[in-house]
C-alpha cells in the first residue's frame, strides 16, 4: 500500500468519523442533562433530507447547513414537548421519533433521489495546508470537519469549566437537588435537547452534503444508533467520544477498502463490521457496571416531577 | 396550562386515548394530504375505506395483520416487563432465512413434514437471534435496544448475502432470489380465492394463549410486577434475568415464525426484502394496543389497514408509499401525547394547585 493510498485512507477516515462526532457529542450533552434521546437516527435523517433539499433549492451552503440543524431541532422540540412537558416515556417517544423521522424523510426526499450535488467546498487553511503530508491530511477539509473538532472542544470546556455546564451536569445527576437550589430543570433539559437535535441534524446534513453528496432513503444506515452506543463507550466524556468516533470511522472505512486491500470477503459481510463492532464495544464497556454507575448521569431517563 | 397529577389513573382515558390519537392523526393526515396537493376526501377514502371494501381486501387485511398481531403481542409482553426488544425485524429475517434454508434443503422432498419442520426452523432461528441480546444484557449489562437493533442491520446484510450467493436460484437468471417453494413447503390458504393463510388463526390462538398466561399464571404476574415495580419484584425473588430471557426468546420465536409465514405464504420464496418493516410497526401496534393482547388485535388490524391504504393511495392518487410510515409515526406520537391524560389532568386556572388534594407527585 503506497503512501498515497494511506493518505487517502486517513482522509476518508476523518470524513467518515465526522457525522458520528456531531451526533454523539450532541447526544452526550442531552444525556448529561438527564434525558435519553433515542430519536437521533430520525433527527439525522431529517437533517440530511432538509439540508440537501435547501441546498438544491438555494445553492447556498450555509442555508443548507442551517436547514439541517433546524430540521433536527424541530424534531427535538417535538421530543421535548412530549417528554419534558407531557411526561411521556422517553424510550417510547424516542422510538416514535425515529420511525416518524424515517418516514418523513423518505416522503420529503422522494423528489430528490438522483439529484446531483458537488459537495461542500473544502477550505484549506492558508499556510498550514502547505505543510507536506500533514498539511493536506489535517488542514484541507470542508468547514464542517473543522467545526466538529471545535465543537467537541467547546462542549468539553462548557461542561467542565463553566458554571452553566455545572448546572447542566447537576440537572442530569440529581434533578431534585438542582430544582431545590432553584435551577430550572425543565428549561435546561429543553435547551440540551434542542442542542442535541441540532447536532444530530447537522450530522445528517454532513452526510448528504459532504460525505456522499446525494439523497438516498435511509442513508444514515444506523449511524444514529451507533452514536448512541458511542456515548456509552465514551462513558459520557467528550475526549473519549472523539477517540471512539474516529475508531468507528476507521471501521467504516475498512469495510469500503477491504476488498481493495485484498480481503476476499463478500461485501455484505464486510458491511456488518460497524454494527458488530458497536455490539462489541457496548459489551466491553457495559460489563464494567461500577464504571457505568460512576460515569452515567444518575437521573438519565427519569422523568422530572416538580413538587411544590 | 398546568398538569395536575390525578389521584389514580383515569380508567376511561385508557380506552379513549387511542381514539383521541386516531382522530388527531386523521386531522394531521388531512393537513398532510392538503399540503401534498391531493384531494383530501379522495385520499382518506383511498386510505381507509377502499382497501376493505371487498372480501379480497378483508383477506389482505388478515394477511398483513397476522405478523403484526403475532409480533406486537410478544413485544407487548416484553415492554410490560421493561424488556425492549427493538430488533424484532432482524429476528423475523433470520427466522425467514432458517425456514427457507429447510425448504431449499428439502427441495426434492414433498412430504407432509416439510412445513412443520420449516416452522420449527423459523422459531429456532428467531429465538437464536434474540438470544444474543438476551445474553448480552444478562451477562454484560449491555442495553438490549442497541444490541438488538445492531443485529437487525446485520440480519438484513446476511439476507442480502444469502440471496445474492449461496441461496440464489441456479435457474433464476442471476436474480437475487431463491427458488420458489414447492407445494409442500407453502402455507395452506384458509379462504379460497384470497391469500389469507394459516398465519392468521395462529396469531389469534397466540393472543388467546398470552391472555390466559398474563391473567391466570404466576409468570404473567411476575412480568407485570417486573415492569411496574422492579424493586418489589426483586424483594419477591423474581429474577430479572429469567424475565429478560423469557421476553426476548418469546419475541424472537414469534418474530421468526412470522418471518417464516411471510416467505412460505404470500411471498413463496426468499427475497432481498421479506418484510415491509413489520418488526418496527409491531412496536407501534404494541403501544396502540395498550400492551394488552386484545388491544393488540385491534391495533394490528388498524396498522394493517394503514399498509393497505398506503398501497391503494399510491395506485389511486400517486401518493408515495412513504406516507404510510409518516402516518404510523404520527399515530404513535399522538398516542403518547394523549396518554398524558391518563395520569394527569390539564388545568387552565392560574391559582396554585397546592390546595387540591391528590396533586402531590410522589
Amino acid at each position: 500500500m503506497t503512501s498515497e493510498m494511506a493518505l487517502m485512507t486517513l482522509l476518508t477516515i476523518i470524513t467518515a468519523a465526522t457525522p458520528l462526532v456531531y451526533a454523539a457529542i450532541g447526544e452526550l450533552v442531552v444525556e448529561k442533562s438527564g434525558v435519553l434521546n433515542l430519536g437521533v437516527e430520525g433527527m439525522m435523517l431529517s437533517g440530511a433530507v432538509c439540508g440537501f433539499a435547501v441546498i438544491n433549492l438555494s445553492g447556498n451552503e450555509w442555508l443548507g447547513i442551517l436547514a439541517g440543524i433546524g430540521a433536527g431541532m424541530l424534531l427535538a422540540l417535538i421530543f421535548g414537548v412530549l417528554c419534558l412537558t407531557l411526561q411521556a416515556s422517553q424510550v417510547a417517544t424516542g422510538l416514535a421519533l425515529t420511525l416518524f423521522g424515517v418516514g418523513l424523510s423518505a416522503l420529503l426526499g422522494q423528489p430528490l433521489v438522483g439529484v446531483a450535488y458537488d459537495g461542500l467546498p473544502s477550505l484549506p487553511i492558508p499556510y498550514l495546508s502547505d505543510i507536506p503530508v500533514v498539511g493536506s491530511l489535517l488542514f484541507n477539509h470542508d468547514i464542517l470537519v473543522y467545526g466538529s473538532i471545535l465543537l467537541v472542544l467547546s462542549v468539553s470546556l462548557f461542561l467542565y469549566r463553566t458554571r452553566a455546564g455545572l448546572v447542566l451536569r447537576a440537572v442530569g445527576d440529581s434533578h431534585d437537588a438542582a430544582h431545590a437550589l432553584g435551577y430550572r430543570v425543565i428549561l435546561v433539559r429543553y435547551l440540551a435537547t434542542l442542542f442535541g437535535g441540532g447536532c444530530a441534524g447537522l450530522a445528517g446534513a454532513y452526510l448528504s452534503l459532504a460525505y456522499s453528496p446525494m439523497w438516498v432513503e435511509n442513508m444514515t444506515a444506523g449511524r444514529g444508533w451507533i452514536a448512541l452506543a458511542l456515548v456509552v463507550f465514551a462513558t459520557w466524556r467528550p475526549g473519549r467520544l472523539l477517540f471512539g468516533a474516529y475508531l468507528f470511522g476507521t471501521i467504516n472505512i475498512m469495510q469500503l477498502h477491504g476488498q481493495a486491500w485484498g480481503f476476499e470477503v463478500p461485501s455484505q459481510i464486510m458491511s456488518m463490521l460497524p454494527y458488530l463492532a458497536t455490539i462489541l464495544v457496548l459489551v466491553l464497556i457495559s460489563a464494567d457496571r461500577s464504571k457505568i454507575r460512576r460515569n452515567a448521569p444518575a437521573c438519565i431517563g427519569k422523568p422530572f416531577h416538580p413538587t411544590h | 396550562m398546568r398538569l395536575i397529577r390525578r389521584a389514580s389513573p383515569a380508567q376511561s382515558m385508557i380506552y379513549l386515548a387511542p381514539i383521541f390519537a386516531l382522530v388527531a392523526t386523521f386531522v394531521a393526515g388531512s393537513v398532510l394530504f392538503g399540503l401534498l396537493g391531493v384531494p383530501v376526501l379522495d385520499a382518506l377514502y383511498a386510505f381507509f375505506i377502499e382497501p376493505v371494501s371487498t372480501l379480497y381486501g378483508l383477506a389482505e387485511l388478515g394477511v398483513k395483520a397476522a405478523p403484526l398481531i403475532l409480533i406486537g403481542c410478544a413485544l407487548a409482553i416484553g415492554f410490560r416487563a421493561n424488556v425492549w426488544n427493538i430488533g424484532a425485524e432482524g429476528q423475523l429475517v433470520v427466522g425467514a432465512i432458517c425456514g427457507s434454508a429447510v425448504a431449499l434443503w428439502l427441495y426434492e422432498v414433498e412430504r407432509w413434514f416439510v412445513l412443520p419442520l420449516m416452522m420449527l426452523a423459523g422459531l429456532a432461528g428467531g429465538m437464536l437471534w434474540a438470544a444474543i441480546p438476551a445474553l448480552l444484557r444478562t451477562r454484560f449489562n449491555a442495553n438490549e435496544i442497541l444490541t438488538s437493533l445492531m443485529l437487525t442491520y446485520v440480519a438484513g446484510l446476511l439476507l442480502s448475502y444469502l440471496v445474492h450467493g449461496p441461496m440464489r436460484d441456479p435457474d433464476g437468471f442471476n436474480f437475487p432470489e431463491s427458488r420458489l417453494f414447492h407445494a409442500a413447503a407453502t402455507l395452506p390458504i384458509i379462504l379460497d380465492g384470497t391469500r389469507l393463510h394459516l398465519g392468521f388463526p395462529v396469531a389469534l390462538a397466540f393472543i388467546l394463549g398470552v391472555w390466559i398466561m398474563l391473567s391466570r399464571t404466576v409468570l404473567g404476574f411476575e412480568l407485570k410486577v417486573m415492569g411496574q415495580a422492579p424493586r418489589a419484584a426483586r424483594f419477591a425473588g423474581y429474577r430479572e434475568s429469567t424475565v429478560v430471557w423469557f421476553c426476548l426468546l418469546l419475541g424472537g420465536a414469534v418474530a421468526g415464525l412470522a418471518g417464516l409465514f411471510e416467505v412460505s405464504g404470500p411471498i413463496g420464496q426468499l427475497l432481498p426484502t421479506v418484510s415491509p418493516g413489520y418488526g418496527f410497526t409491531a412496536i407501534i401496534v404494541a403501544f396502540l394496543g395498550r400492551l394488552h393482547p386484545v388491544g393488540v388485535v385491534f391495533a394490528g388490524l388498524l396498522m394493517a389497514l394503514s399498509y393497505l391504504g398506503g398501497e391503494s393511495a399510491q395506485i389511486a392518487l400517486n401518493l408515495p408509499t412513504a406516507v404510510t410510515g409518516v402516518f404510523q409515526g404520527m399515530l404513535l406520537f399522538f398516542l403518547l401525547a394523549a396518554d398524558v391524560l391518563i395520569l394527569y389532568r390539564i388545568s387552565f386556572s392560574r391559582a396554585g394547585a397546592a390546595s387540591t388534594s391528590g396533586n402531590q407527585a410522589s
